[in-house]
């Protein structure tokens, strides 16, 4: 292919990552180092609100921002550094709290909070759902070819449905006396409270996203399946080799590319575990770096946001994810070199 | 014949719609609304779209959409539905217009307390309050011969007995979900304690006995309460109550109307509307209102057509058509049962939520902090001294503490 030919096909791919990733990406980095703030003036305003039949009036101090000649609200965009990054993590609270032994003082900061979560979440995920995907691959393989249909919808169903749905359905049916927890009650005749603690919580977090994505990791092995080497099988079962064995030595090596490329894609997916955090509203036990970013963004009843903290915290989910991804990218780069 | 059934009752529809019965007058200007979603503002913005031209959006995430619309110029929404916090953002960005030449051209009905002023100018005219009271079962605390719960004691009190007497496993519901509901009833407990939540140079006061005592109060009934209370809001504490499952709670007046609603409710007359409790000072629960704004962004023709609108929305036909839908503000509303414990606890001198924008900053810092207190993770001075770390870390941040 010429160039010409090729720069034509990529071009408009090319716009459209610079457009929708590139720029918002170098725009939330900017951010981050800048505080942009409205300026305040202080007035003593009086307020007058209704009661029953009378009104309450008060007169107090407020804080106005002032206005422009054009009605606009006059604003100061300051170059702050890493103030924001400061705000976020909270470097000497946490660092006094880790040279003090106090992982329970550590544990409440919310930053070190989300991260413990987080990385517990993605690490304790991510070999189920390589686990449980395999598994079904392997079943929908063995399947005879009149149910295999039937089996790859039926295993694909979790991964079609819309992730917070999923998980408010999750919450609906363990929430209060929903019907689960009324049966595991009944079952185990005393009284279950699910989302009375962290660790029920995490729990069903995690179960609820392996079973949500472990899916998509069988549909992917699955088609690896297809193009494991017969003969390799076939010598092997002829050698006296075992179930275990053909599948540790042939079919695991054969599907490994594929592995990694699930494991790459599950550990960016689950590092911005969000979902969950809102489908189980599970803010106050447990929360999610991705949520952290998520609640300094949302207004606040008087519409005050706090745009450079969510823009620092969407930064350091960024390093975050880029630092897990090391790993598996070293073994592919490694791979890549080692085929030529 | 049925295409002519059909195309006939078609036509009957049209006209139908087009017939504005209600409606005192026809409304020739276009004009649209943005407000929350709950019963009273349908029943409003159903009585404004009878004089036609008027369509609303009824969007329970309109505190997002609205500093935005109301920005644009002409402004999107040309009538807006606010409560006390919301309307703060569009005051200070100064999108909302004085309303005080249409109020003496049109509001000859409105009663006095209905305007809200804002240094002398009516910014807004409300069209209801609400407030968080103390609603409980009187059949089950009339059985246990117990008295009506003044303060937060009598109501633990009251709890420890239904549980003694073995009726109830968890008496107390509670909105404590964390966010805003959990910092509203610290709000609420700390009003109730006589505490202020912002001093000089909008640095937070909460650190302090008062907030201690309330958080301990908070504890307290939590002891009482279904252990997932957490995730606890409005409408779960409503079913709670619907189900028979609770015996009290301090709860939004606006779902008054829900005990009584045959269809849901399982305790239909049995539950009272009381004054909220007692705390040192004064009812433990603050009075909000709901109502209505007009964008500075478009003309004056626009707003006098607006205004004269928002009137016909808020006459007395609509009022006394949905009077149990809220505590309206209206000469045309006759306060029911339903009622009796807002009024009671403004009797008993409940304040206004104080709204600011420095206290929409604490009111966030609140909601995510209360939690680890609750959990036993914090105890409450490390807990109040925390809240107030974080709020100046955001009030900072959005230029409200200088640095």
């Amino acid at each position: 292919m010429n160039f010409r030919t090729f720069a034509a096909f990529v071009g408009p791919s090319v716009f459209m990552m610079l457009l929708f990733i590139a720029f918002p990406l170098l725009s939330v980095f900017k951010q981050s180092f800048y505080i942009t703030q409205p300026i305040y003036e202080t007035v003593e305003v009086e307020t007058c609100t209704p009661g029953f039949l009378t009104q309450t009036c008060v007169t107090e101090l407020k804080s106005q921002p002032v206005l422009d000649d054009e009605g606009e609200i006059v604003t100061r965009t300051e170059f702050v550094g890493l103030q924001s990054y400061r705000n976020v993590l909270e470097p000497e609270r946490a660092w006094r709290a880790v040279t003090e032994g106090n992982w329970s003082t550590l544990s409440t900061i919310d930053f070190w909070k989300a991260l413990r979560f987080t990385l517990t979440f993605t690490l304790i995920t991510l070999p189920l759902v390589l686990g449980c995907g395999l598994g079904i691959a392997l079943l929908i393989n063995s399947a005879a070819g009149a149910i295999r249909g039937p089996v790859i919808f039926v295993s694909l169903l979790p991964f079609i449905i819309t992730p917070v749905i999923g998980a408010l359905s999750i919450n609906w049916l363990f929430r209060g006396d929903g019907i689960l927890t009324a049966l595991l009650e009944w079952w185990l005749q005393r009284d279950i409270a699910l989302f009375a603690q962290a660790w029920t919580i995490e729990i069903l977090m995690m179960f609820y996203r392996v079973w949500h994505v472990a899916p998509f990791a069988a549909v992917v092995f699955y088609a690896g399946l297809q193009t494991v080497n017969q003969d390799s099988l076939e010598s092997a079962v002829i050698d006296g080799a075992t179930r275990w064995q053909r599948l540790k030595f042939i079919v695991i090596p054969h599907l490994m590319p594929l592995i990694i490329f699930v494991s790459m894609i599950h550990l960016m997916d689950a590092y911005r575990v969000f979902e969950e955090i809102i489908g189980f509203s599970s803010q106050a036990y447990v929360i999610s770096l991705q949520w952290l970013t998520f609640d300094y963004l949302v207004p606040d009843q008087a519409g005050n946001r706090s745009i450079s903290r969510a823009s620092a915290s969407a930064m350091l989910t960024m390093i975050g994810i880029v630092i897990l991804l090391i790993l598996p990218l070293r073994r592919t780069w490694r791979d890549h070199k080692g085929g030529h | 014949m049925k295409l002519k059934t059909i195309l006939f009752a078609g036509a009957m529809s049209i006209a139908a719609s087009g017939a504005w019965a209600a409606c005192s007058y026809e409304n020739e200007v276009p004009l649209k609304s943005l407000s929350a979603g709950f019963e009273a503002w349908k029943a409003v913005t159903d009585a404004m779209a009878e004089c036609g031209n008027f369509s609303a959006s009824l969007d329970q995430e309109f505190r997002e959409k609205q500093p935005e619309a109301f920005a644009a110029d002409p402004s999107l929404y040309q009538i807006g539905g606010v409560a006390n916090e919301t309307m703060i953002p569009l005051l200070n960005a100064g999108t909302i217009r004085p309303l005080d030449d249409l109020v003496a051209k049109y509001g000859q009905d409105l009663l006095p307390n209905q305007l809200i002023k804002v240094d002398g100018k009516t910014m807004a005219i409300a069209m209801m309050v609400n407030a968080q009271h103390l609603m409980y079962r009187n059949d089950v605390l009339a059985e246990l011969g117990i008295d009506e719960p003044q303060t937060y004691a009598d109501v633990l009190a009251a709890a420890a007995k239904i549980k003694d007497a073995g009726v109830m496993d968890y008496p107390i519901g509670g909105t404590f979900k964390t966010g805003w509901n959990l910092a509203q009833e610290f709000v609420n407990m700390y009003m109730g304690e006589g505490g202020t939540f912002l001093g000089e140079g909008n640095m937070p006061t909460i650190n302090n006995e008062k907030g201690i005592t309330a958080l301990e109060t908070m504890k307290a009934m939590t002891e009482f309460m279904d252990p997932e209370y957490l995730v606890s809001d409005s409408t779960y504490v409503q079913q709670q109550f619907q189900q028979g499952k609770i015996a009290m709670a301090n709860l939004w007046a606006s779902r008054a109307a829900a005990m009584n609603d045959e269809a849901e409710s399982e305790v239909v007359g049995k539950v009272t509307m009381a004054s909220a409790p007692m705390g040192s000072t004064r009812p433990s629960t603050t009075i909000w209102w709901d109502g209505i704004v007009l964008a500075s962004n478009m003309s004056d023709e626009e707003a006098d057509a607006a205004f004269r609108l928002v009137m016909e929305g808020l006459d007395a036909d609509m009022v006394s058509a949905n009077n149990d839908a809220a505590v309206w503000l209206s000469p045309a509303y006759t306060p029911g049962e339903l009622a009796a414990g807002a009024a009671a606890s403004a009797a008993n001198g409940a304040g206004p939520y104080p709204a600011s924008a420095a206290m929409g900053v604490l009111h966030s810092a609140l909601g995510n902090g209360l939690a680890d207190y609750l959990t036993g993770a914090k105890d409450a001075e490390t807990t109040l001294a925390d809240i107030e770390a974080s709020y100046i870390t955001a009030a900072k941040e959005a230029g409200l503490i200088s640095n």
